[in-house]
């Protein structure tokens, strides 16, 4: 099955396709104007009119992450993935390759799973952030898509689980009646180097059917 | 842990009347120590599954002290070239750096192996590839301290650069290592066995052609990471993603000459490393040194550039293959040249060149053999240890050999590794001794899975299946520095609520080292095995392991476990009888419970069995070790290679070549793995399918090379493909187990060996599919097609439909 073939859904971010999307979001984004439209009203006066430069100084940004706004000031170049790890001490999200090429540092933005070492943390502003974290939180310890990952032992070393996790969770919400097929094609976005991908595969189809819970 | 520091030698009053580890070997035999099995060979979960599945799970990288800084290093941008000047004054006058370090403060030279110590944390005179360690920085932050190495002054005379392996083999003007003896030669191997050139002249088949094995890496998605602490009270702590803490502690100790025992090494969870991380590496002295300078914790995060660069992958490999068989297909002997490109330093390269030959001679028979294998320096990433270490490139080479072979004596292949099959309790031509053998069941079992019989040869145009088979170690005898002390060491603490605490040197590096010694003694001591905890690869807490290398865990920290927790169970065993005023062999353990076998009503927890225990007793504690006994042939490397047991692995892969496009696809690995008891069957399924991954990965995607200017050719991940879900052929992945007589519980390694016949399967298979030969890894779309027309050409010249073609030279 070819990529074109992947379901199309809020988390089919295949790696290249991401790149392309993402990647060159975030670069406009670091300097100039697009970055108010991210920003929004809740951003503080600098954001209010187009054309405005953002930085080198910090700048007030208010995460939504997990159900709880956090305000922070940050460089408008801080990535996503350093505003969780290194400013709000979530460090689920792994960094690993820094370059949206490899899924492990994965969050969802606003319900879709994006890589946050590629999203600023200015274009996160006032948008809801889910991290692997908060869904375990929000399902009392561990979210149904985390208890099948530990039934399948969809984990070896377990430091992209974190973010296939989260695609998995996004996949999952996305696409309700998905084969095993389709969610191995649709997982497409997230490295493992262990080669534990038929146990994600199938800890997506245990979560659909109902297994794990909640 | 001290006293075994810097010294190869034993102690001079060692001729004491103590028992000595190696003699008896001290094993338990494959038999449960109660009734029956109450953990052993579960379908359990990994006890650490949860916290990984929730981002709970804390690496290296996850910790940060208060104070810390961020270190960088500065790399050379020079293939070869030696240094003239470094001037770090501006760096270290910029605003926010705490401190500079290079080279020259610690000189001191280290290697993994003793007997070739060719690297420095940084270095000195010389650099000698593209990436190289020059300097490095500690700063407030990870932006300061990349700005702060742009400040470096580094003035280097560039030196004429070798590249290519054969060339540094011939020149002997350019030399990567000065002082070496043997020009760019780091390491030569010449072994011969019987007669291979007169077996040869008198085979009815022979085969000899070139097989070429490219470079791969590693890519573990977790990158190195190191963070250090110097503490007031003189202690150096190093959290690092190692899986070698043990040979990490003892070479800091020598780079920073500070006394052993101000050392802790902990490794943290670790996310992934595949061999990747079983040399100390340069970040680990520069963390530890920066934080004694500045007296800050210090943290390195190597970026996925930088890891490529820090490499230790596997080793290239061109290799000369000379086989014969007989006209009733056995082997009759098997002659390699086999040219190892080393990269820069010599790493494992010692051990590599051995293995390069001494691991190929089971499962097939072979009656005569010589091996001659050269490892040279060339101006590249040094390589070193990937899962199969040294033996999956020979490997692929004798497998793909044995299938030309079968197709000239009109063979099936399976047909030909059932006939040359060792058998178990045999010993091979270069003295390794076999213990269980159950390749020929792994054979069975692939035969069927596959449908063999029925599909193999009507599948249709473009479309194959190919076989091969394997054998790997558990573990080694060759201990790396030589000492007479256990290679592995468990210690186990009671506690009265009912908690066992097992500290095992074991690193878990995501194969589940510590589940194992978790199940192991829950299994001994009856208890339920989420009340066994396991404290792993602490130095200050826990007994010394070598390391998470040759596939020696389950097999020695196995057989450690099983001892320490053995001595405690019939303590525990005897405690409660004498309570109960019974005999001791009516006390059954099981389940959480001890109860007494003609009386099953009455019953107590293990908690209660423990306070008992501890009651009449004392403290309860336990430790336990193994060592291996006295194994190899009796010649010069003859101990290396040599291992208490070895596991075998069958591989049938299924192909569909696109003849257009060159494109090959693998719908199907049906891979079974002889690995002795299944300790934990799901993670024994889940090393099988990993290993058959990377294998796969190697076969298609994966090239570590570097062009002309000694850059790295694509140090990231985009570019480095590793196979993603979208990639994956249909693992299926059996095991087969006989029964070790000395393995715990009679289990065997699972990690490495199952990755050995992925590659030369899919390379019979696309014969099977299209009648061609491919040679030179990696099979790319455009190497397949010139071999498609090279075959189509043959035929076309009435050459037959087999002639080979190996494709355009990468």
């Amino acid at each position: 099955m070819s990529r074109s073939d992947q379901p199309q859904d809020a988390s089919g971010v295949s790696r290249r396709g991401f790149l392309k999307g993402v990647g060159a979001g975030a670069l406009a984004a670091g300097a100039v104007a697009p970055a108010a439209a991210a920003l929004g009203a809740k951003a503080g006066p600098q954001a209010a009119a187009a054309g405005t430069v953002f930085g080198p100084a910090p700048v007030a940004v208010a995460l939504n992450v997990n159900g709880k706004v956090r305000q922070l000031r940050l460089e408008p170049r801080v990535t996503l993935l350093d505003a969780l790890r290194n400013h709000l001490d979530l460090t689920g999200a792994k960094k690993v390759c820094d370059r949206a090429t490899c899924g492990a540092c994965t969050v969802l933005l606003d319900g879709k799973a994006v890589y946050a070492c590629t999203v600023l943390a200015v274009e996160a502003n006032g948008r809801a952030i889910e991290t692997v974290e908060g869904l375990a939180e929000t399902h009392g310890g561990a979210a149904p898509i985390q208890k099948c990952f530990v039934a399948n032992d969809a984990q070896q070393c377990g430091f992209c689980t974190p973010g296939f996790v989260m695609a998995c969770e996004s996949f999952k919400r996305a696409n309700p009646g998905a084969t095993r097929e389709q969610a191995l094609d649709g997982l497409g976005g997230n490295l493992c180097r262990c080669g534990t991908y038929h146990g994600v595969a199938q800890a997506v189809v245990d979560a659909l059917a109902g297994k794990g819970g909640n | 842990m001290s006293s075994s520091h810097g010294s190869g030698k034993p102690p001079a009053d060692r001729a004491d009347p103590l028992q000595h580890a190696r003699s008896p070997n001290r094993t338990f035999g494959p038999q449960p120590p109660g009734e029956q099995f109450e953990v052993i060979g579960k379908r359990l979960r990994k006890v650490d599954g949860a916290g990984k599945a929730t981002g709970e799970a804390l690496y290296t990288d996850d910790l940060a002290l208060p104070g810390m800084l961020h270190g960088k290093t500065l790399r050379s941008p020079h293939p070869h070239a030696r240094i003239k000047r470094i001037d770090t004054t501006k760096a270290e006058a910029l605003a926010g750096v705490f401190g500079v370090v290079t080279g020259a403060e610690m000189p001191a030279r280290f290697g993994v192996i003793p007997w070739t110590p060719d690297e420095t944390a940084l270095c000195i005179d010389k650099v000698r590839f593209i990436g190289d360690p020059v300097a490095a920085v500690a700063a407030v932050d990870e932006e300061t301290a990349t700005r702060a190495l742009d400040l470096i002054e580094v003035d280097y005379e560039q030196l004429p650069a070798l590249f290519d392996p054969a060339e540094a083999l011939a020149r002997k003007d350019v030399l990567v290592h000065e002082g070496n003896k043997h020009g760019n030669i780091t390491k030569e191997v010449l072994l011969e066995f019987g007669d291979p050139d007169g077996a040869l002249a008198k085979s009815d088949f022979v085969v000899e052609d070139d097989y070429f094995f490219h470079g791969t890496a590693h890519a573990p998605i977790e990158t190195h990471v190191a963070l250090a602490r110097y503490g007031s009270d003189g202690v150096l702590t190093l959290w690092s993603a190692t899986q070698i803490p043990h040979y990490v502690h003892r070479e800091l100790a020598k780079v920073l000459d500070l006394p052993a025992p101000q050392i802790r090494v902990i490794q943290p969870c670790l996310g992934g490393a595949f061999g990747g991380k079983s040399d100390p590496f340069s970040l680990e002295f520069c963390a530890a040194k920066l934080a004694m300078k500045t007296r800050r914790p210090v943290k390195f995060l190597y970026t996925r550039e930088e890891e490529f660069y820090a490499h230790r992958g596997r080793h290239p490999m061109a290799m000369r293959f000379k086989t014969g068989l007989s006209k009733d297909g056995r082997i009759t002997a098997v002659d390699s040249k086999i040219l190892i490109d080393g990269g820069a330093y010599s790493s494992f390269g010692l051990v590599t060149t051995y293995y390069s030959g001494q691991l190929l001679t089971g499962p097939h028979q072979i009656p005569n053999y010589r091996f001659h294998s050269t490892r040279v320096f060339t101006n590249k990433p040094p390589c070193g240890p990937k899962r199969g270490h040294g033996s999956v490139q020979p490997r692929f080479a004798l497998e793909v050999q044995l299938d030309r072979l079968a197709e000239k004596a009109g063979l099936d292949p399976i047909e030909v590794r059932r006939r040359n099959f060792q058998g178990a309790y045999t010993t091979t031509v270069n003295g390794q001794r076999v213990t269980s053998n159950g390749f020929d069941q792994c054979l069975d079992v692939v035969e069927k899975a596959s449908g063999w019989k029925e599909r193999r040869g009507k599948l249709g145009r473009g479309r194959g299946l190919g076989v091969a088979g394997s054998m790997y170690i558990s573990g080694t005898n060759y201990c790396i520095y030589p000492n007479d002390m256990p290679q592995a060491g468990i210690q186990i603490k009671v506690d009265r609520s009912g908690l066992v605490t097992v500290f095992s040197g074991a690193s878990d590096i995501g194969q589940g080292s510590n589940s194992v010694a978790a199940y192991i003694v829950a299994e001994e001591l009856g208890m339920r095995v989420e009340d066994v905890r396991v404290v792993a690869a602490d130095s200050d807490l826990c007994p010394v392991d070598l390391g998470a290398y040759s596939s020696r865990i389950t097999f020695m920290v196995g057989n450690a476990a099983v001892h320490a927790a053995r001595k405690l169970r019939k303590q525990v065993q005897a405690a409660v009888a004498q309570e109960w005023g019974i005999e001791p062999e009516r006390v059954v353990l099981a389940g959480g419970f001890a109860f007494d076998k003609d009386d099953r009503g009455k019953a107590i927890t293990s908690a209660k069995a423990f306070q008992i225990t501890e009651a009449v007793l004392e403290t309860l504690g336990s430790t336990g070790s193994y060592n291996t006994p006295n194994l190899g042939g009796d010649y010069r490397g003859g101990t290396i290679g040599a291992s208490p047991a070895y596991s075998f692995t069958a591989c049938v892969a299924e192909v569909e070549v696109d003849e257009e496009t060159g494109i090959v696809t693998v719908p199907h690995v049906w891979t079974a793995h002889d690995c002795g008891r299944a300790l934990a069957p799901v993670l024994v399924e889940g090393q099988i399918e990993g290993s058959a991954y990377m294998g796969f990965g190697e076969v298609f995607l994966e090239h570590h090379d570097v062009n002309r200017y000694g850059l790295h050719a694509r140090p990231n991940l985009l570019d480095y493909t590793i196979p993603t879900s979208v990639d994956c052929p249909e693992f299926h992945a059996s095991y087969v187990e006989s029964l070790d007589p000395e393995g715990p519980y009679g289990a065997k390694e699972a990690g490495e060996g199952p990755l050995h016949p992925t590659i030369p399967a899919i390379a019979n298979a696309i014969h099977d599919a299209c009648g061609i030969w491919l040679t030179k890894l990696p099979f790319t779309p455009a190497k397949v097609v010139a071999a498609l027309q090279a075959r189509d050409a043959a035929r076309a010249a009435g050459g037959g439909a087999n002639g080979t073609a190996n494709g355009r030279a990468h």
